[in-house]
């Protein structure tokens, strides 16, 4: 479980990594190493050069401005779990965190290296398209911003362009009803099925919105967006959750693998869709 | 190409060069001999590398040496004080929280973090707390008795 042998160069600034990354192409970003390094130990990858913004002081932060919540990039998992201004709010995060890993891979892990990972069975991605969070890309020719519903491509690739290192996650403040429910991999932790519900409900038990995020069961996280049209506008009542969650799957290529097929997964996703929406409209 | 590197490890400063694809378990161990964090599964799920690294429990064997460097780190051979066990220690100790042995140093790395943030752990937050590491001797009833000891002992 040696990593092949690469280069080691730690930037002290955000600029400096900028420099390095715009000099060699090939190299990749080390944040907490939680996704990156069990990759390279397997030798999945092999990057010539690593540049570790682990020292970056500016990056890890959780702030409230202009009615956006900002979440730094180097900002952990357990510091995302702990925030008592998240638990307030925006509690999908606080949620979300707790069924990563466990206490050590949350101590380190990242949530910008997670998302810039892109694994399809990470539970940040489903949370980031659930919350319609906004991804701040940073390049030597300036910053952009990415929606999360444009972010996420395929298996392990996302809309960062060579040069670019994600430097900050926005979400907007809303008064939603939110929950992440996790089937876990009972021996890797990631998830089987995770489901991320944000909902927006109104005064007599309608859902006047939702948003639904699902990973583990594709390729890559994606927004549900079949049981999103159906529960708009519909009453929460366990009849109508249950038949909207039946949309989980719909137009999605599933994954099947040795601990769960593809009908299986399918199967779950709908239970755990259902349970996600029904634990979210309880947190009204 | 080596890098220089300093940690500082249970209070001693150690000066170094590694290659930075050196683990930081493998530096511990095989560069200064501090044979008391074990290599388990070596892929971030057992638990048996868990040192403390500026006072956060992490697995050392997905870490690079290189990223440890100006960081204070404690292993199981640092938290004895003069002699005496640590209580997290001392309740493995009277609670049979161990047989074989290999899983202890991690299992007691970690549930220093769990009592250290929060004093009065409940069973179930124990438990919680010890997902990352696997122990496949003691169904883990004693090691959570054992952590219990260790709460009441370190408040009382």
């Amino acid at each position: 479980m040696i990593p092949a042998q690469f280069d080691y160069a730690r930037a002290n600034t955000l600029d400096e990594a900028l420099n390095l990354l715009a000099q060699n192409e090939d190299a990749k970003i080390l944040a907490g190493g939680h996704s990156l390094i069990p990759a390279m130990k397997l030798r999945l990858m092999q990057p010539p050069l690593l540049i570790d913004i682990g020292r970056i002081k500016d990056l890890s932060y959780i702030d409230e401005a202009d009615g956006q919540i900002r979440i730094g990039a180097m900002t952990t998992h357990y510091q995302i779990e702990s925030s008592d201004l998240l638990k307030r709010m925006c509690p999908l995060l606080p949620e979300c965190a707790s069924h990563i890993g466990d206490m050590q891979v949350r101590n380190k892990g990242t949530i910008g290296g997670s998302l810039a990972h892109s694994d399809p069975a990470a539970d940040w991605p489903a949370a980031a398209l659930a919350l319609n969070a906004e991804l701040v890309a940073v390049s030597k020719d300036g910053e952009r911003t990415i929606k999360a519903d444009d972010f996420f491509v395929d298996l392990l690739t996302t809309a960062l362009n060579p040069g670019e290192i994600l430097r900050e996650i926005r979400i907007n403040k809303n008064g939603s009803s939110q929950a992440y429910v996790k089937m876990p991999h009972p021996a890797s932790g990631f998830a089987i099925v995770g489901v991320a519900a944000n909902l927006i409900m109104n005064g007599s038990n309608e859902c006047t919105s939702a948003r639904i995020g699902i990973t583990g069961v594709a390729a890559k996280a994606y927004r549900a967006t079949g049981v999103e049209n159906a529960m708009a506008g519909s009453q929460l009542n366990e009849a109508a959750i249950a038949t909207a969650a039946k949309h989980v799957s719909d137009n999605t290529d599933i994954n099947g693998d040795l601990f769960a097929s593809a009908d299986y997964r399918r199967h779950l996703a709908a239970v755990y869709t259902r349970r996600a929406i029904q634990t979210a409209a309880s947190r009204v | 190409m080596k890098q220089a590197i300093s940690i500082n490890v249970n209070g001693v400063d150690y000066p170094g060069e590694v290659e930075p694809r050196m683990l930081l378990v493998h530096y511990l161990r095989d560069v200064l001999g501090l044979t008391g964090t074990h290599v388990g599964c070596e892929t971030s799920i057992c638990g048996a590398c868990t040192i403390l690294i500026d006072g956060q429990a992490v697995k050392s064997c997905t870490m690079f040496a290189v990223q440890a460097d100006g960081s204070n780190v404690t292993t199981i051979e640092g938290l004895a004080a003069n002699g005496n066990l640590h209580p997290v220690q001392e309740g493995f100790w009277e609670c049979h929280g161990l047989q074989c042995g290999y899983c202890t140093p991690g299992m007691i790395m970690t549930s220093t973090q769990i009592i250290d943030r929060n004093p009065d752990p409940s069973r179930e937050e124990i438990r919680h707390g010890l997902e990352g590491n696997l122990c496949r001797c003691t169904g883990y009833q004693h090691i959570v008795e054992a952590v219990e000891y260790a709460a009441k002992k370190a408040s009382a």
